[in-house]
């Protein structure tokens, strides 16, 4: 009975429960909305909202609710796979940069807290125990009357000022703190404000000085800066995304503007950026376009082997061939970074011991993109091993009996019944692994890095990087962080990738109708 | 089989075992030379590839256990791997059960449910997966800088991050899972629904025991699809004891610290459970493989 109670009762329980959760959920949202558009960024609290509202929509609307279970997936692809592709688009057209990071308003606002401290309230301090906690003296100048500060501990707030008597020459303060242990208080420190017994605020200026700081800008009405000591203006230049004086001078930090195709002009107009780009587009056509062509080769060709029965031990010999598509991509591709090493790697010990040469691997252009490509073929020829294997077995038998009877040979076989009839469903898979290798950023990044670099070049590019790891490195590497210059890129490559995804679509289509046709 | 078979077929197959042998000494080497190589002392010696002296050298780093060195140096680890694995395995395992809570519920949805706009967002989704994560990079990271203003542990530098930025990558699993419900009768759920099941319990208690097997198989997928992934933790994990296995494991081998043996050690410990997780998954993998040849 009691349990009966109590099961009954459970339900009830959480639907007492739902609408205050739901409040809190709300309430929760609503403040973290309100934080993002206090910080300045509208765009984001916007779309905070808009996900917020369709998520209390979806579960407590009455659309259906088939909306509850698609929710979570749906929002999780919107957030994280579609809306950065729109972002990166976006982000193509403006200067985002490590020299362009903040909007307008907060560049403003960094300016605008930028202090200097005044020269003539400059005092300089030690720092003394007293207890738990600790005190400042202060001196204007060597040997001037010293100040004494109340005690104050390191977790003050700083907001009612400390103040600051003259110091008793009689009194023991002890030994000065060192400057390690000044360090170390430092975060109290920057929140101090001292009143001197002239009435004067001072604040810290730096690890040996307090001092009054006066703004180094001042903001016009027209949003313009002016330099409080020189009175020299500075406009905001909304093309080149810089504060700047009409000789041309320009504060940093500067601020994200758009710069319409610029980004894209550059990679058909800057002949310093032209020609590493260029040439860094065809290897990555020619890098994918091989690895596809060897993959497919030795692919096909073990998948023909291993379905011959008068074999013995296949299966042995599929799961051993099997291996490199098992073994973690990170892993297989570090390992083959040491084993070519020129010096100390296994390979080069082989070869010098054979045939006398030590190639250098990852020095010379040529090798290193040789290097690449077997890698790669190394890593991808199980994956179409294993999907021919599946096509061939679907072969029926008395087209090869036929064929015997003929007197056909083997290779006969192979070019005239095997690789015409598992051509046409392999080919949208071809396209796929094209498309892969043409993205294969872990290879390049984990085995070259794209090195070696191009030699005289203003962005660094290496000389087999591929267009995603050379994106990458524009972006996050040392080519200065260029946001902008490499969501262009990218913008360009979704297009290469889209037009790729559509003919394999269509490949893939017609087999199907074709296929159906044929039954 | 009425094949008719010639004098040189003796020849054919001995000359095919040759092949395939050599062919499997090159694919092998690879994998046979690390694990001799974690075993051989020294980090530069290029000695016999079969070590003539065993040494846990480096295999005791890379279990984090110092030792001492033949000079008298205490050697300790230069890596936490079994933190970096730690990390690899605790974002794997969370990203990977929500990747399956949230693709599974979306299938459920459109294998059984109708509802406005289903074919256009199927469709949707198939077109999205063809971008992976790595062209979007800046965006990614943009977002994530943002999101960490406000919620810290979600944003740059944190797991929390990390698991959310994989939680976009289910198009693929939906669709699997989306198929296996297609094969289980609906009416199995409707007659739970005569006996006065709600739609979620008809899910819950009914739908999933019945495809636990396919679930099992999006998990392990899932779990190694984030235990691999590379551009998107390197990006969002830049400090050593944040990393992931697959970001930390380039350290071993800069030019200015070459650490050959240890990287040996540590590829092995970690490489050897991952690649034996997805030989036993195998099976259904492949057969995922296949079914996706004939389909397209």
């Amino acid at each position: 009975m009691n349990t009966i109670v109590r099961t009954a009762a459970a339900p009830n329980w959480v639907a007492h429960l739902k609408w205050p959760i739901t409040i809190a959920l709300a309430l929760a949202m609503l403040y973290l909305v309100f934080n993002v558009y206090a910080s300045g960024q509208a765009m984001w609290a916007l779309g905070l909202l808009t996900l917020a509202c369709a998520a209390f929509y979806s579960y407590l609307g009455n659309i259906g609710f088939a909306w509850r279970y698609l929710f979570p997936g749906l929002a999780g692809m919107a957030i994280f796979v579609a809306f950065p592709l729109i972002y990166t688009m976006q982000i193509g057209f403006t200067n985002f940069s490590s020299n362009h990071l903040l909007s307008l308003d907060r560049s403003t606002k960094y300016l605008l807290d930028q202090t200097t401290p005044d020269e003539p309230t400059i005092h300089s301090y030690t720092l003394h125990r007293d207890g738990n906690q600790l005190r400042l003296s202060l001196a204007k100048a060597e040997g001037s009357a010293k100040l004494l500060t109340e005690p104050f501990s390191l977790s003050t707030d700083g907001v009612t000022p400390l103040r600051a008597a003259p110091q008793d020459a009689s009194r023991d303060i002890g030994a000065a703190l060192s400057m390690r242990e000044v360090i170390a208080t430092r975060d109290a420190l920057q929140r101090l404000k001292i009143a001197l017994p002239s009435g004067e605020i001072l604040n810290y200026a730096g690890l040996r000085e307090f001092a009054r700081l006066t703004p180094v800008w001042k903001q016009n009405p027209d949003g313009s800066l002016t330099r409080t000591e020189t009175g020299e203006q500075f406009a905001p230049n909304a093309k080149t995304g810089f504060f700047e004086s009409a000789k041309g001078d320009r504060l940093q930090p500067g601020y994200t503007v758009g710069v319409g195709f610029a980004n894209f002009a550059r990679m058909v107009n800057d002949p310093d950026f032209r020609a590493p780009f260029f040439s860094i587009f065809l290897w990555t056509v020619a890098f994918a376009g091989l690895t596809v062509v060897f993959v497919t080769a030795v692919g096909v060709t073990l998948a023909t082997l291993l379905n011959w029965e008068q074999l013995r031990f296949r299966t042995a010999y599929r799961t051993l061939l099997f291996l490199p598509y098992a073994v973690p991509g990170f892993i297989s591709i570090l390992v083959f970074k040491g084993l070519f090493n020129q010096n100390f790697g296994e390979i080069n010990a082989i070869l010098d011991a054979l045939f006398g040469v030590k190639p250098a691997w990852f020095a010379d252009p040529l090798l290193a993109k040789v290097m690449l490509l077997i890698v790669n073929v190394w890593l991808g020829f199980p994956y179409i091993m294993v999907l021919c294997a599946g096509l061939i077995k679907a072969i029926p038998a008395d087209l090869y009996e036929a064929s015997a009877i003929a007197g056909a040979s083997p290779l006969t076989n192979f070019f005239k019944i095997t690789f015409p009839l598992i051509i046409k469903p392999l080919a949208p898979l071809l396209i796929m692994v094209f498309a892969f290798n043409f993205n294969n950023f872990v290879l390049i990044a984990l085995l070259t890095d794209g090195r070696p670099d191009f030699i005289n070049t203003k962005i660094p590019a290496g000389t087999n990087d591929i267009l995603v790891s050379y994106t990458y490195r524009i972006a996050f590497k040392d080519s200065g962080q260029d946001f902008g210059l490499a969501a262009a890129i990218s913008t360009v490559m979704f297009f290469m990738v889209a037009a790729l995804s559509i003919w394999n679509l269509r490949l893939a289509s017609k087999g199907m109708r074709e296929a159906a046709q044929g039954k | 089989m009425a094949i008719v078979t010639g004098k040189q077929n003796r020849w054919r197959v001995w000359a095919a075992h040759a092949f395939l042998i050599a062919l499997i000494a090159i694919t092998i080497f690879p994998l046979l030379a690390v694990i001799s190589i974690s075993l051989r002392p020294g980090n530069f010696s290029t000695g016999s590839l079969i070590p003539t002296e065993i040494s846990f050298e480096h295999w005791k780093l890379a279990l984090g256990i110092g030792y001492m060195g033949a000079d008298g140096k205490w050697v300790s680890p230069p890596f936490p791997v079994l933190l970096w694995l730690w990390n690899s395995i605790k974002i794997a395992s969370i990203s990977a059960i929500l990747i399956l809570a949230i693709s599974t519920t979306a299938a459920y949805a459109f294998a059984r449910l109708k509802f406005r706009f289903k074919v256009p967002i199927l469709n949707a989704m198939l077109l999205l997966q063809m971008f992976p994560a790595v062209l979007t990079l800046v965006a990614i990271y943009a977002i994530f800088e943002t999101i960490g203003n406000h919620i810290p542990w979600l944003g740059i530098e944190s797991h929390g991050g990390v698991i959310l930025a994989y939680l976009g990558g289910i198009a693929t699993h939906v669709w699997t899972i989306k198929g296996y419900f297609e094969t289980i009768p609906a009416e199995i759920e409707e007659n739970a629904k005569v006996d006065g099941a709600t739609h979620w319990q008809a899910f819950y208690r009914v739908l999933l025991p019945m495809a636990v097997p396919i679930l099992m198989v999006v998990f392990v997928l899932a779990f190694i699809g984030t235990i691999i992934e590379y551009p998107v933790a390197s990006i969002l994990l830049r400090e050593e004891p944040n990393l992931t296995l697959a970001v930390g494991s380039k350290y071993f081998l800069q030019d200015q610290k070459y650490l050959w043996g240890d990287f040996a050690a540590a590829a092995v410990l970690s490489g050897l459970p991952i690649t034996l997780v997805f030989l036993f998954a195998q099976r259904w993998i492949v057969s995922g493989l296949t079914a996706g040849s004939v389909k397209g």
